[in-house]
């Protein structure tokens, strides 16, 4: 993350952390980002993991002790956020969708990490036919329409709608797909550009294997930008889902509760004036977006040295900065 | 799409003199060969699609099984010719699709041709709709960002910028019509036009399909005002999510070129800071967008579909979703080829705009 030539003295492995050593760099308004986005993505992840002990009913529980629950009732003392057309708490469901979110989150990411970045190494290294087959077809998914592509793969697996993980993984995979060309592409380019570098050549002359180079050399220095990518994926993995689940084509209520789905059938209700069941769910995916979008957005800048703000360099920052440092952050 | 192209006829001046050299047949060159990349582009999309739709099965089985009795059903395919080996149906289905057959649908038997041209125009309209709104939001408060750099304006700006994008379309969609068709009452809720304006439409000779177009022709200043209040607020909703792109890059690329050295000179021979921005700063900047716009056609088309089921806009979007609801995967197949060749061409188009403006571009 810092200029690997200025920095002898290893630091304790947590203020290496991605995030962490980002959070020691930053200054003021960056600083502040960073805040914010760290911990709106804490809440989200929280809330997940703990949406059994918040939730005060299941996600498609339609009635409890006292009775079936009313529907389309305005926020009340017994359903906070009310209650939708189905008849179920509005609250309960905001909160059991972060759940079926961060299950797909991870899923998807670490699916298109594990592929992206193995075919780009290979891609990169080797070079030849191989990789031109590959950059053709990452070019042509990468510039379709990502939501379109995710609808056609998620009918093919799950013809529809589906059970809890079925369709988590359907979703995530659908997800996947498109991803993986992302990966593709970034780490291609870093391997290639690695592959120049002196110290791959002097491991070559050593005899190491391919195998090794790639995973010890070049695997190492062509994932720095993943922390970025990692955050910004994942937050167009949220958006994805929720399109999914808009359009119809994503987890049934009865299996989670997904926020998208949720908007679907908030939108009839809309004309009526009824606000809850829409704003709710619209609300919980803006806040999660945000804040991982926060958290990429703040790293990329933090890469970047052209737009980083500058810790206390003694002058006003209105001075253009003149350090050489060559930007390498990953801007498409 | 030929509006488009118009842009590089404006730009000659800019390329005339590095004609000197090889450039002139070099742009040729690298024009050519960029034109025929878009044949594998298509080529591998088509396939995919094709082989991911026939791993279902059939498209008549999968549309009308359980309505249709068996030996209909399996005439029906016959007739169709899906009992025949997979490869011998993609080698016919490319055939078709070079003479521009995009086959017949299942559920209505309409020429997916003839769908795909009816509601195009529609999807069309709101996509330039949505363009107009993300330029006229975006350059204007990306320069503004830029011009404040790391200070209150800036900061409101880049977090605005941040909510466009953390905001989906059906989102905004949603709380846009809540607030103004529903609690205000000042636009309607949802479709492209009023009844009684879409049939004066429809009963126009030779109709473009684009309303307001077609309005306009026909001196229908009534329908045109219909049609301007539908489009307000799908444009808006989806002009929002490309904007908060174009704000960003506009803001970065301007912050980039203000640190240049010319920038300076001008600085130092007195140019105001406002001019500074709005004229040295800024058309510099303006390359990497009309690059990353090639992109944003696509995620625009993606957002369109969600834009379209949200505000009943029958477009190709809003059309999509319900041929897949209804399982007709013939029609589904036409659609996505469709928008796979329209992301294909208008990525060829940006990039030669962008070979036009930037030579270096050229190799």
């Amino acid at each position: 993350m810092s200029t690997p030539a200025l920095t002898p003295p290893r630091q304790p492995l947590f203020s290496r952390l991605p995030v962490v050593s980002h959070l020691k760099k930053s200054v003021g308004l960056q600083r502040g980002m960073l805040i914010v986005g760290v911990v709106l993505s804490g809440l989200f992840i929280l809330t997940s993991i703990f949406a059994p002990l918040l939730a005060p009913y299941g996600y498609s529980q339609l009635s409890d002790g006292s009775g079936s629950f009313p529907t389309q009732e305005a926020p009340s003392g017994k359903h906070l956020l009310g209650t939708t057309v189905g008849g179920y708490d509005v609250l309960s469901r905001v909160i059991w969708g972060s759940q079926t979110a961060l299950a797909v989150i991870v899923v998807s990411v670490v699916m298109s990490l594990f592929l992206g970045v193995a075919l780009g190494l290979l891609s990169g290294y080797f070079g030849g036919w191989l990789d031109r087959i590959l950059v053709v077809v990452a070019d042509a998914i990468y510039a379709f329409p990502t939501l379109l592509l995710a609808i056609v793969i998620s009918i093919v697996i799950s013809r529809g709608q589906s059970s809890f993980w079925g369709g988590i993984f359907s979703c995530a995979f659908s997800i996947t797909v498109v991803f993986v060309p992302q990966y593709f592409r970034v780490i291609r380019a870093e391997t290639i550009r690695l592959k120049a570098e002196p110290f791959v050549e002097s491991a070559k002359v050593l005899g190491a294997s391919s195998l090794r180079i790639i995973g010890r050399h070049i695997f190492k220095n062509a994932t720095r930008t993943l922390p970025l990518m990692f955050t910004l994926n994942a937050s167009e993995a949220i958006l994805t889902l929720a399109g999914l689940g808009f359009l119809g084509f994503g987890i049934e209520p009865t299996s989670a509760a997904e926020w998208g789905f949720d908007l679907n059938k908030a939108l009839a209700d809309t004309s009526s004036g009824i606000w809850w069941t829409g704003v709710f769910p619209g609300i919980a995916i803006v806040l999660t977006v945000l804040g991982l979008t926060l958290v990429g957005e703040s790293i990329n800048d933090l890469n970047d040295p052209r737009i980083r703000g500058r810790k206390r360099a003694g002058r006003t920052p209105a001075a253009p900065v003149t350090q050489s440092t060559p930007s390498e952050a990953g801007k498409p | 799409m030929t509006t488009l192209i118009e842009v590089p006829e404006a730009e000659p001046g800019i390329v005339a003199p590095k004609s000197k050299s090889k450039a002139g047949g070099g742009l040729g060159r690298y024009i050519v060969v960029r034109f025929f990349l878009i044949i594998p582009t298509v080529f591998i999309l088509v396939t995919l699609v094709f082989f991911l739709m026939r791993v279902i099965g059939d498209p008549i089985t999968a549309s009308q099984g359980g309505r249709l009795p068996p030996d209909v059903l399996a005439q029906r395919i016959h007739d169709a010719g899906y009992d025949r080996p997979v490869l011998v149906q993609y080698f016919e289905y490319l055939g078709q699709l070079i003479t521009g057959n995009f086959g017949t649908t299942i559920t209505d038997r309409r020429p997916v041709v003839e769908v795909l041209t009816t509601f195009g125009a529609a999807t069309l309209e709101l996509s330039i709709n949505a363009l107009i709104v993300a330029l006229a939001v975006g350059i204007p408060f990306g320069l503004i960002a830029a011009q404040h750099r790391d200070k209150t304006p800036d900061a409101l700006l880049r977090f605005f910028a941040i909510l466009c994008y953390a905001t989906p379309v059906f989102f905004s969609g949603l709380l846009l019509k809540l607030t103004f068709s529903v609690w205000l009452g000042w636009f309607p809720v949802a479709g492209r036009a009023s009844t009684r304006t879409e049939l004066a439409m429809s009963a126009l000779a030779a109709p473009s399909g684009i309303y307001w177009l077609d309005a306009l022709r026909s001196g229908n200043f009534a329908a045109l005002g219909d049609i301007a209040a539908h489009a307000v607020l799908p444009a808006i909703a989806l002009g929002l999510l490309t904007a908060g792109v174009f704000l960003r890059l506009v803001r970065t690329n301007v912050i980039g070129t203000l640190g240049k050295d010319y920038v300076e000179a001008g600085r130092s021979r007195g140019v105001s800071e406002f001019r500074l921005v709005t004229k040295h700063a800024y058309k510099p900047a303006l390359i990497p967008i009309i690059t990353v716009m090639g992109l944003q056609i696509a995620l625009m088309l993606g957002g369109a579909i969600l834009t379209e089921t949200t505000f009943e806009w029958k477009g190709l979007g809003y059309q999509l979703v319900q041929y897949l609801n209804a399982r007709d995967f013939v029609a589904v197949q036409g659609i996505v080829v469709l928008l796979a060749i329209i992301v294909a061409v208008t990525n060829f188009i940006v990039d030669i705009i962008a070979a036009l403006i930037d030579p270096r571009v050229r190799y």
